[in-house]
């Protein structure tokens, strides 16, 4: 335990002396705006509330991805599986406006992208299992055409009367948008569906048998099959916890953010909690803070451009580079416990 | 782990206890642009007139974010940027994009004491703004006539290609004026029918190049220079059309180009630059903020034309038309006196008979347009090829 603090005191010491070193090359002075980033991000209770509206969905997407990694798949296609998500729930809110009560199609509406999520991801799971295809391929390629997918559906069945538009469908009545905190832009339902989805990863994963199978089976298909574990079930099972999850991701996105469906609609968070689950070390428990730390950087970087006219493609060169740092700090650490061993 | 949480605490409390806000009798305002303030086109023009209102009128201060869109930054939405100025202490905004409509409405319903500037919107005009929005546009179709205009002039094949952005009323009425420039000019300087002159809008999908997203501006501009067309008429924010046809001229290609938005969009190319039909904000933008500072503000739809004693003045022409060095010598006085039959009313291009692109009537003979009609453009123009809408 102890070495593992002291790596990642490693990695965040790489992390610091490399930024600084990126924004003195541009000739930015950097406690500014390392300043900026922390008083953009957690400076207010607004700008905390629209933290945690990124880390909602860095969080459902990475507690999703605990259960693939957890048995050993790729689930790249996580991406892919948020726009599903919020192509569903746009779906049912555009079928079910005007005949249903909007609390009652607001719900109808989330678990319809949880379906749409949970099913996408099944598809490359079937294709792994049964056609052999890895899931990184698949998930690629449904990441592509989930991308198509919205852009015709906004650029033709659902486009706006008479103007197609880049900015999106025409927007829902505000009674189909989630409420928000009087304090912030940030919605009590989405924040309690990712701490909902914490709790229940850990109780699953931790207190039931099925974290246990997901390891065995993970660890060695094999020796499963023989225990009585059908790995293929086991599999799938994965693969839909972390669609249904991406999927919710992207409802939220929907009801709680937009407030409509856009070309951008999942904003890469499910590429940006593949990175928080490496960071993480593919365990839950670290899982919140680091999507807190992402989700902050990435709220706070928009000052950099405001403030000092930096580009704030900055926050990306931070979360990249403490991926990297910590699996550089946690190989350096393993080669040096080898040599003393 | 304590000692983490008081640091953070500590620097929370810090930030939050810091002033933010504008020194006293300092009127800061905010601009929102939708692609990089540097662009050489749309958003470069606004920048500049931001930077020249903060030099002419005392007491301005501006602050500026560019590259908002949902593509380069996911994410982040237009209400959360205008809280964000807001909390700096900006008492007016503007948002320069149509891309922005629905968040600058749901932001200045929020905000009901700052004000807000939606450029090229129609809030205002159709009657369900706030009373804190307005709505602002220069009537870019006198410039783009004369794009047209110089283009129909140069071209040796005849054929006239537009490199149009996304389809909507904006992107479809200046591509119809550009291409009622042309037609005059080929009709009643180089006297040949209407008939011979071919006249082709692309769209690209959006304003400025997304990759994988939109098609790429610079194929399409090259697939018109590849197919004949000589003349690139540019109606996207970035300069793609003036590249490419500086590309084709270093092949050997006798090709040329007319660039959008940006009064400086020819620099540097010379050689292929017919002119610059360009938007200046900076009127449109000291009306609205001195109305603003004086406390008359109210909820206006400004479509702020050229001043047409000289269209090229930068404190009250709204749009111009700046010649480009390939211009040819001999196209100039005939440009001037079509810019002066222009401006005296002696001639108008959106008189009938106009037909729209499927054959119905677009003004009957003799009938003219009204604000409305241009504005709200439903189709593209009998004699254009090119779609009319999104499919």
């Amino acid at each position: 335990m102890r070495s593992r603090s002291f790596e990642t005191l490693v990695a965040a010491g790489l992390v610091l002396i490399f930024t600084t070193a990126v924004l003195l090359l541009t000739g930015a002075p950097p406690l500014e705006a390392f300043s900026l980033l922390v008083r953009g991000s957690f400076g207010s209770v607004s700008k905390l509330a629209r933290v945690l509206t990124v880390w909602v969905p860095l969080t459902l997407c990475a507690c999703g991805l605990i259960y693939t990694f957890r048995i050993g798949l790729w689930n790249i296609g996580v991406e892919g599986q948020v726009i599903l998500g919020a192509v569903g729930t746009t779906w049912a809110l555009r079928a079910g406006a005007g005949h249903l009560p909007p609390g009652v199609l607001l719900a109808l509406a989330m678990a319809t992208g949880v379906l749409l999520g949970a099913g996408w991801s099944l598809a490359a799971g079937v294709l792994r299992t049964r056609g052999g295809v890895n899931e990184i391929f698949a998930g690629l390629g449904l990441n592509f055409v989930a991308q198509g997918v919205v852009l015709w559906l906004i650029f033709g069945p659902w486009k706006r009367p008479g103007v197609a538009s880049m900015s999106g469908t025409v927007p829902f009545p505000p009674e189909l948008w989630l409420p928000n905190f009087s304090w912030g832009r940030l919605s009590p339902v989405a924040l309690g569906c990712a701490v909902g989805a914490l709790v229940l990863t850990a109780w699953l994963l931790g207190r039931t048998r099925v974290g246990l199978f997901l390891r065995a089976v993970g660890g060695n298909p094999r020796a499963a099959h023989l225990l009585g574990l059908p790995p293929e079930r086991y599999l799938l099972l994965a693969m839909v916890m972390a669609g249904g999850m991406a999927g919710l991701a992207g409802g939220i996105q929907v009801t709680a953010v937009y407030h409509r469906l856009i070309p951008a609609i999942s904003s890469n968070y499910g590429y940006l909690a593949l990175l928080v689950t490496m960071l993480a070390g593919f365990r839950l428990g670290p899982v919140a803070p680091i999507a807190l730390f992402f989700a902050g950087l990435n709220v706070g970087s928009v000052q950099l451009p405001m403030a000092l006219q930096l580009d704030s493609s900055l926050s990306g060169v931070i979360q990249g580079a403490s991926v990297l740092a910590v699996l550089l700090a946690h190989g350096w650490g393993v080669h040096r416990a080898r040599r003393q061993a | 782990m304590r000692t983490l949480t008081k640091t953070i605490a500590l620097i929370a409390a810090a930030a939050v206890l810091l002033p933010a806000g504008a020194g006293a009798g300092t009127f800061r305002f905010g601009l929102l642009l939708v692609g990089p303030y540097n662009d050489r086109g749309w958003s470069q023009a606004h920048y500049e007139a931001g930077r020249r209102i903060e030099k002419e009128i005392p007491g301005t201060e501006m602050i500026y974010i560019d590259k908002v869109n949902p593509a380069d930054r996911p994410g982040v939405t237009i209400p959360q940027l205008v809280d964000d100025m807001v909390e700096k202490g900006c008492r007016l905004i503007i948002a320069n994009s149509d891309d922005m409509k629905d968040g600058i409405v749901e932001a200045a319903l929020e905000h009901p004491d700052v004000y807000f500037v939606h450029v090229s919107g129609d809030h205002v005009l159709a009657g369900n703004a706030p009373k804190n929005l307005s709505n602002l546009m220069g009537r870019m179709e006198y410039a783009k006539m004369m794009a047209g205009f110089v283009a129909a002039l140069t071209t040796r094949t005849g054929k006239i290609g537009y490199l149009g952005p996304l389809v909507n009323d904006e992107t479809r009425r200046l591509a119809v004026s550009s291409y009622l420039g042309a037609r005059y000019a080929w009709e009643h300087v180089r006297k040949r029918p209407a008939s011979e002159l071919k006249f082709r809008v692309n769209w690209i999908g959006f304003w400025f190049n997304i990759p994988g997203v939109t098609a790429d501006p610079t194929q399409v501009a090259q697939n018109f220079f590849n197919s004949g067309y000589d003349v690139l008429v540019s109606g996207i924010d970035t300069t793609e059309a003036v590249v490419v046809a500086q590309q084709k001229r270093k092949e050997g290609k006798e090709v040329w180009a007319v660039p959008y938005d940006y009064a400086g969009a020819c620099e540097g190319a010379g050689d292929v630059c017919l002119g610059v039909p360009y938007f200046n904000w900076f009127p449109g933008y000291k009306m609205l903020i001195q109305a603003a500072m004086a406390g008359k503000w109210k909820s206006q739809w400004l479509w702020l034309g050229p001043d047409w004693k000289d269209i090229n003045d930068h404190q009250t022409s709204s749009v111009g038309f700046l010649p480009g060095p390939a211009l040819p010598a001999e196209v100039r006085p005939q440009l001037d006196a079509f810019v002066r039959d222009l401006g005296s009313g002696k001639l108008n291009l959106f008189q009938g008979p106009l037909n729209y692109q499927d054959g119905s009537t677009f003004l009957a003979a003799g009938q003219t347009a009204t604000d409305q009609q241009i504005w709200y453009m439903k189709q593209l123009l009998q004699g254009m090829e090119g779609q009319s809408s999104a499919k």
